[in-house]
């Protein structure tokens, strides 16, 4: 089971990072830096590695860094591995990014003085996790000097499982046990834990998960993910901040489908737990539709051209979308306890029934 | 001069804007802004998205204008305050023009009191740079300002006197003041 943690912590994506030409002051140009990003790294933190590399032929100045893939300048507190399974639909090994060190885009990125800034979002967003899992962000604003240093070391290392471990289960954010999750990190616990339950340090789980969704849309089908459009705007993504609250239901699984569907009541409005023809149906009758004749053309209109989860890249991997959401979150989530889920969503197509 | 637009309440997340307004007149007095009457009815638990433009004429061209929005944090289950300043010509301020500009006196016992927090953050939905007002323990203050109210402890509390009196609190560090008809007429 640790295994799969490991692998998560590990993984990492070679990047081929080029110097923006309008930096360039020698001949010949400098070749492009070669370096493995930890996925669940941050791009500012690789700066003092990719400097060097470059620093004969910057010109001078101070040094403002930023990074951009085909021109979007891309958000630095968003972890590496995310950028990528974002960005890249089809995957660029390596993964060929430009580096700026002047003229930093103000108007679009929010600023970066480096490791400061990215220990901060990071800090923050383990708060907003705390806080989201446990009702409050004490564990996390308590945690003794020593810790912190050695948490955010292991994280900047990415190497240290182990130490993040030791550190990070101080701040009981535990995990989610349902029966579905073999849950080795839970100690003393029934193998059935519901929602609401204390865990064995007497705090209440709010049973809620820090979730960061991040949606791509596209109207058309694609077979081939080479096909697919390019995002050459974050407007094209729908960023989504929200925790997914657990149900369960008696001997049904909450698959990371009904995760995702919970995040998008606007595409996926049906209270139903699976993703099927019949139960949708079942669903119908509930909602008192007046007419026999109305009740068949909302059936027509309900056809398979509802919105449709085409891709969901965790940790960049995709998952089969019936797997246990717990499983997931007890194994895929960051080291700030957030869960990133890319999702790419086939629009709905409107059809305009014929019999109106 | 007030100009209100209401549009149609919607079961999308949105949130409030209040946009292009001056909070402060040229003698630096208290600016005391006309707000509108009444907010859109049945407000649901996810914010609305009503669009507010006040259009104030002003002589001075170093009179900063603010965009404020107030959001919901899903995570935190608290409104937040976005808010951004910028020039008549459209030059945006930074975090210490701002600093600068905000009222001396309430805006400093509060930031002081470390109670709230300005950051610079993105938009949720706009993905640029705002600066972000956040509160800590908001929960808790709002429970003590409702606590003395009984027909609060019968009836509960609407969203709209909800955030009235948010932002009765939160206003003062920008400067916005809620005029008291407002919060009499709930």
């Amino acid at each position: 089971m640790m295994e799969a943690r490991k692998y998560v912590w590990e993984g990492a994506i070679p990047l081929q990072i080029h110097l923006h030409e309008s930096e360039v002051t020698t001949l010949p140009p400098p070749l492009p830096a070669l370096i493995l990003a930890p996925r669940i790294g941050y791009l500012p933190l690789l700066v003092p590695h990719i400097k060097p590399h470059f620093s004969s032929t910057l010109p001078p100045g101070i040094d403002t860094v930023w990074f951009d893939y085909k021109g979007l300048p891309l958000k630095w507190y968003i972890p590496t591995g995310i950028l990528f399974d974002l960005l890249c639909a089809e995957p660029e090994r390596p993964w060929n990014l430009t580096v700026h060190f002047r003229g930093y885009p103000g108007n679009i990125l929010i600023p970066c003085e480096g490791e400061d800034s990215v220990k901060w979002s990071f800090i923050n967003s383990l708060k907003e996790a705390a806080y989201i899992i446990n009702g409050n962000c004490k564990s996390v604003m308590n945690m003794s000097q020593p810790d912190q240093v050695e948490l955010w070391r292991s994280v900047i290392n990415a190497g240290n499982l182990e130490a993040y471990i030791r550190v990070s289960s101080k701040l009981k954010l535990g995990t989610v046990g349902d029966e579905y999750a073999a849950d080795l990190y839970s100690s003393s616990l029934n193998s059935r834990q519901s929602i609401g339950d204390t865990d064995s340090t007497g705090q209440v789980k709010t049973g809620r998960v820090p979730i960061r969704l991040y949606v791509w849309s596209v109207n058309e089908d694609f077979d081939d993910l080479e096909d697919a459009p390019q995002i050459d705007s974050w407007d094209k993504i729908s960023y989504i901040n929200r925790p997914v609250e657990i149900h369960g239901e008696e001997g049904k699984c909450f698959t990371l489908l009904d995760a995702v569907k919970s995040l998008l009541p606007e595409y996926f409005p049906y209270k139903s737990l699976n993703n099927e023809e019949s139960s949708r149906e079942e669903d119908k009758d509930e909602e008192k539709v007046p007419s026999e004749n109305l009740s068949e053309h909302v059936e027509s209109c309900y056809s398979s051209d509802d919105a449709e989860v085409k891709l969901v890249r965790i940790q960049g991997i995709e998952p089969k979308l019936e797997i246990p959401f717990s499983w997931v979150v007890n194994n895929l989530v960051n080291p700030e306890h957030f869960l990133h889920l890319c999702v790419c969503l086939k629009l709905p197509q409107v059809k305009i029934p014929s019999d109106t | 001069m007030c100009k209100m637009q209401e549009s149609a309440s919607t079961m999308v997340e949105g949130y409030l804007s209040l946009e292009n307004i001056i909070l402060r007149s040229i003698e630096e007095e208290h600016d005391e802004l006309s707000c509108p009457q009444k907010e859109e009815t049945s407000c649901s638990e996810k914010e609305e998205l009503i669009d507010i433009a006040t259009l104030v004429q002003s002589n001075c061209s170093k009179v900063p204008y603010y965009d404020l929005h107030i959001i919901y944090s899903a995570s935190y289950r608290v409104p937040v305050l976005f808010f951004r300043a910028y020039y008549g010509d459209g030059e945006p301020l930074g975090f210490n023009e701002i600093e600068k500009d905000l009222p001396a006196h309430s805006a400093k016992a509060l930031l002081d009191s470390k109670w709230m927090f300005i950051t610079q953050e993105e938009h949720p939905y706009l993905n640029r740079p705002w600066f972000k007002l956040h509160p800590c323990g908001t929960s808790e203050w709002m429970k003590l300002l409702f606590h003395v109210d009984v027909s609060v402890a019968k009836n509960g509390v609407t969203v709209e006197l909800y955030l009235l009196s948010w932002l009765s609190v939160v206003g003062q560090v920008v400067g916005l003041r809620i005029p008291l008809e407002m919060l009499n007429q709930q």
